[in-house]
């Protein structure tokens, strides 16, 4: 059993002239989670599409679970469910029948096709969907049928290419978990812009941008590299100068600012890395008897994650 | 001493062969299905079908609406090689562009399938309701046997030269289909195509010599008359194979392609 599930080694992928892949080499070992992050662009989807057998390198040379994906590609192909960042699906099918196909096309026997149709159904809580046309469901449901799809016949390798894009907010934490849950018994790579994604999801995380790896860690050292201050967002009903005061007092915190909204008020804290302020600004709400309507991390954007990496103003226009 | 037949081993011995043609057919077999299956679920399949009997029922009406009528299929089977030039477009246009379209060809072209897979099983796709619409044709042909003593032989001849005829238009949509993502160019091209090859008929009638012979050896229609005339000729058959061949061929060479550019 080959330890290494993904190895990529020296991919460039050029588009007529336009380099999308610029030399990049990754390792992801059997049942590591590893993100791949980068904004729209930066050679994320054509990487994947060249593990998945889809497209051709202009050089170097990619390998799923030992096999290479241009001269083993079919054996390579055995390996892997994919989920393409647009879900491909037959809207005219329901989603039984779907599945149904894809399992046969992957090879499976009656038999074990009709359990994991019922497996897969279950983990991404189709259930009361799977008898409706694919046409007939909302974008969130697309998105699990997509994913149903790839995990259905236990591929060793998983690679979801923007798996959470376009769903709602509650579906993303479902999807997320499910991703996590995927992530202990499979290989899984996934790419995604949002950095909390990874911290939530992933063991290590490699970011890339313009076609080249530019940094790879863990995301907790990623997030102590690129982060010297913690940002909170608050909705507070309330004097805001009172409020404002009340805020500025809180141990921790290094700086506030107010900011005056179409729905209310909002402040946004800074404190010292490392410093969750959450807590103290709730209880020092509650204790004023002022109205707590919104609370939450600020979460460090992809942009400025790569004005920290590249250091580049230029990228700010892209 | 060397055993020598442990060095010439075949690389590809029969245990590698059968595996190879239990998948091949396996997955053929997927595709085909979920195609026919398509057709038949949606209006598409009835309203295809239904357009080309009402053109050649109106063909067979006519044909037989003279004063000294002809017991025999040819009166509406020529003309009706017209209606394939609009039909098999109709017919093939989303096969590979919807696939395009809906992204779904990624999902085929990462499944371990083969290309040639996917092009087989979705020919033999619209090949069943080729075949499906042309027996409902057999109507017409029951009634010629009802009122007259219809010739068996040309009858025969002319429903093997139609079923040609029909695939070889349907080989020529597909490859129109695996071009674009858009159903409508995808008809309009492969339209266009068909109409070249049957008009290359008449442009022979208007030359002469080598010239004549070559664009007469190329045309779908002239290929056709012998078979509606009740003579089944070596020569047409392998013409109509070799263009459906060609055509197969192309359309999986260029789906494969993604994989190469």
């Amino acid at each position: 059993m080959p330890e290494l599930m993904i190895e990529v080694k020296g991919l460039t992928k050029y588009y007529g002239d336009h380099l999308a892949v610029d030399d990049i080499s990754f390792e992801v070992k059997k049942g590591e989670v590893v993100g791949f992050l980068g904004p729209n662009g930066s050679g994320k989807t054509t990487t994947m599409r060249i593990l998945t057998g889809y497209l051709p390198p202009s050089s170097g040379s990619a390998s799923i679970a030992g096999f290479d994906t241009m001269t083993s590609s079919l054996d390579a192909r055995r390996h892997i469910g994919y989920l393409p960042e647009t879900v491909p699906l037959y809207t005219d099918m329901t989603v039984e029948d779907y599945l149904r196909f894809l399992g046969t096309i992957r090879g499976m026997r009656k038999d074990r096709l009709k359990i994991r149709i019922d497996n897969a159904i279950e983990r991404v809580k189709l259930g009361d969907y799977r008898k409706s046309f694919i046409s007939k469901l909302s974008k969130g449901y697309r998105q699990r049928t997509g994913l149903a799809q790839a995990i259905l016949h236990e591929p060793e390798v998983l690679i979801l290419d923007e798996p959470t894009v376009g769903i709602d907010p509650i579906q993303v934490v479902e999807t997320r978990q499910l991703i996590k849950e995927l992530g202990q018994e499979q290989t899984l790579l996934l790419s995604t812009h949002i950095l909390p994604e990874v911290s939530a999801t992933c063991d290590r995380v490699i970011i890339i941008n313009e076609g080249n790896i530019v940094a790879e860690d863990t995301p907790d050292n990623l997030a102590v590299r690129l982060r010297g201050t913690e940002q909170v967002q608050a909705d507070i009903r309330g004097p805001s100068a009172e409020v404002i005061k009340a805020i500025r007092d809180i141990p921790g915190v290094t700086s506030a600012r107010h900011i005056e909204t179409a729905t209310g008020s909002r402040y946004n804290i800074e404190s010292a890395s490392g410093n969750d302020v959450r807590e103290a600004v709730a209880t020092m709400v509650v204790n004023n008897s002022w109205g707590l309507l919104q609370l939450s991390v600020v979460p460090m954007s992809l942009e400025e994650i790569f004005l920290e990496l590249t250091g580049g103003e230029e990228h700010e226009d892209a | 001493m060397k055993n020598v037949s442990s060095v010439a081993v075949p690389k590809l011995s029969m245990s590698g062969v059968v595996p190879f043609l239990q998948s091949t057919w396996r997955n053929t077999w997927a595709i085909f299905w979920k195609e026919t299956k398509t057709y038949f679920t949606s209006p598409m399949a009835y309203i295809i079908a239904g357009v080309f009997l009402a053109i050649t029922g109106y063909l067979f009406v006519q044909s037989i609406s003279t004063t000294f009528p002809e017991a025999s299929i040819r009166g509406w089977l020529e003309p009706s090689t017209t209606v394939f030039i609009l039909w098999s477009p109709a017919l093939t246009m989303r096969l590979l562009a919807e696939e395009q379209k809906l992204g779904t060809l990624e999902l085929l072209m990462t499944s371990p399938i083969r290309d040639f897979e996917i092009v087989i099983g979705k020919f033999f796709a619209v090949l069943v309701i080729l075949l499906a619409t042309l027996s409902l044709t057999l109507f017409y042909t029951m009634m010629l046997f009802w009122f007259g003593d219809p010739d068996i032989g040309p009858l025969l001849s002319g429903y093997l030269g139609i079923i040609l005829f029909g695939a070889a238009t349907l080989a020529v949509g597909m490859l129109a289909s695996s071009l674009t993502s858009n159903q409508v160019v995808a008809a309009v091209v492969s339209f266009g195509f068909l109409l070249l090859m049957v008009l290359t008929n008449q442009a022979a009638d208007i030359t002469t010599g080598l010239s004549a012979q070559i664009l007469e050896g190329f045309s779908l229609s002239g290929h056709f008359e012998d078979f509606s005339r009740g003579i089944i000729d070596t020569n047409n058959i392998v013409y109509y194979f070799s263009v459906i061949a060609t055509f197969l061929f192309l359309t999986i060479r260029n789906i494969e392609s993604r994989r190469w550019r």
